[in-house]
């Protein structure tokens, strides 16, 4: 089946997609956008995390189809033409990544987390990441980087 | 392999008549991992997500009526107050990404004897309502699990809703799991009580082929309650009591050994959650006070 939808702001089709593909990989392999990683393909580890109409989801469990017509926001969208997001350049300063294998996952989920809870307090922190895993568990230095960049995004624009 | 996304309720009957081989899918969080691994080859797929108004919730009078379609992210908001079990259950599902997408209907289709839902279906005394193009029925939860993720429904049937009494008591809900989040669980309980009809509802989750209901330990604590005069006038439980229902809970599972754990360890944790969660439970009711006698299908703050 054919398939349009809008990743990132710009409308896209793709020509083909298999009734039982999923929309990560659509995203992966028919569009190239490999920040959007594959793991467990099985919503346990949260690297495939995307913005679907506006909610968060793993992107290994929405079947392509369910996402015609809808607007998917990728890590790669975060990020503006000079400037990294407040939450990417929170992680770099933090050193909230050692492999970077789940780096874009939980930019994606901070990035969320911080959309409707601008300042969280630890335990909020800890259940909004509760789907995505470290598997070098640097997990402290990721809930640093949470504080860091909710501090910059409450004190500059806010999402 | 086809996939069909009906527009409309009669469409996605229509759907399902036509091809019996066809999986239903909502939020995918079951189905996809099936998929994903190539452990079902479905003939088709029908997406329940375009038919409009299918993840409403809906209050009637006494009786709460849950879409199949609602979400756990958004169960756990709307339910807090009528149905507060299911509410405390749904926020132990996965994660938000998980429960932003997985639904009430996809945990029933799928028929887990693990799943987070049924515990609270059954404390509470849900009906399933399904329905085909010969029409509606309700199936009380009691009687829709049949086995191993299995259920009672017909091969041309869509699940379209549950029916919940609103909650006229205190309820609660327990999980054990090796974290917090992101589990399947171990086991579970959900325990209900129905002040309005003096009555108590229990839920055992991943203890058992199917969800069970502790009948024994529901009818011991409703004779307690009743002949000691407590459901009007509140006052602590004893701690025979809560061995004695804690005791009847655990011997109401008929759980195997498995690689979340075994059936020993299963029977010993019940014990552990019926004891907490009848203490919360009672814990509320106490401190909503005493009591009038109050006629049949007055209600209780919870």
């Amino acid at each position: 089946m054919k398939l349009r939808l809008t990743v990132n702001g710009e409308p896209r089709e793709i020509g083909e997609v298999g009734a039982d593909e999923s929309l990560l990989t659509v995203l992966r392999d028919s569009l190239g956008l490999t920040g959007t990683k594959n793991a467990c393909e099985q919503g346990e580890c949260g690297s495939c995390s995307v913005y679907l109409d506006g909610g968060l989801v793993c992107s290994c469990l929405v079947p392509a189809g369910q996402a015609e017509g809808a607007d998917v926001g990728t890590v790669e969208g975060l990020a503006g033409y000079r400037d990294l997001d407040p939450v990417q350049e929170a992680f770099a300063q933090a050193g909230a990544i050692q492999c970077g294998f789940c780096t874009p996952g939980l930019v994606m989920a901070v990035h969320d987390l911080l959309r409707r809870v601008p300042d969280p307090s630890d335990g909020q922190i800890r259940e909004a990441l509760a789907g995505n895993l470290c598997r070098c568990t640097g997990y402290q230095k990721i809930i640093s980087a949470v504080r860091l960049a909710a501090g910059r995004v409450n004190g500059h624009h806010g999402y | 392999m086809h996939f069909l996304q009906p527009t409309s309720w009669d469409e996605a009957l229509e759907a399902r008549a036509e091809l019996p081989g066809g999986l239903p899918v909502a939020g995918g969080t079951d189905v996809m991992v099936d998929l994903n691994f190539r452990r079902c080859h479905p003939a088709a797929l029908i997406d329940l997500g375009r038919v409009p108004g299918l993840g409403e919730v809906s209050a009637d009078g006494g009786w709460l009526r849950i879409g199949a379609a609602a979400t756990y992210e958004h169960l756990m908001t709307a339910l807090r107050h009528d149905f507060p079990a299911l509410a405390l259950a749904a926020r132990t599902v996965g994660s938000p990404q998980i429960r932003h997408r997985g639904t009430i209907g996809g945990n029933l289709g799928t028929a887990s004897p693990a799943g987070d839902a049924h515990p609270p279906l059954l404390a509470a005394g849900a009906d399933v309502e399904v329905a085909s193009q010969s029409g509606i029925r309700r199936i009380a939860i009691a009687d829709f699990f049949t086995g191993p993720k299995r259920n009672a429904m017909a091969p041309d049937e869509l699940i379209s809703a549950v029916h919940v009494p609103r909650a006229s008591g205190p309820q609660q809900f327990a999980k054990v799991g090796t974290r917090n989040a992101m589990v399947i669980a171990v086991c579970s309980l959900a325990l209900a009580l129905h002040p309005d009809r003096r009555r108590v509802g229990t839920g055992i989750g991943s203890a058992g082929p199917v969800p069970l209901a502790a009948a024994e330990a529901e009818r011991f604590l409703e004779g307690v309650l009743g002949e000691d005069g407590l459901w009007e006038r509140p006052r602590p439980l004893g701690e025979a009591v809560r061995g004695r229902f804690a005791d009847l809970v655990a011997s109401a599972a008929r759980p195997v050994d498995d690689v979340r754990g075994s059936a020993a360890y299963r029977v010993h944790a019940l014990r552990v959650l019926a004891g907490r969660v009848l203490d919360w439970t009672w814990a509320d009711y106490l401190a909503a006070g005493p009591r009038h006698e109050a006629p049949a299908g007055r209600g209780v703050a919870g």
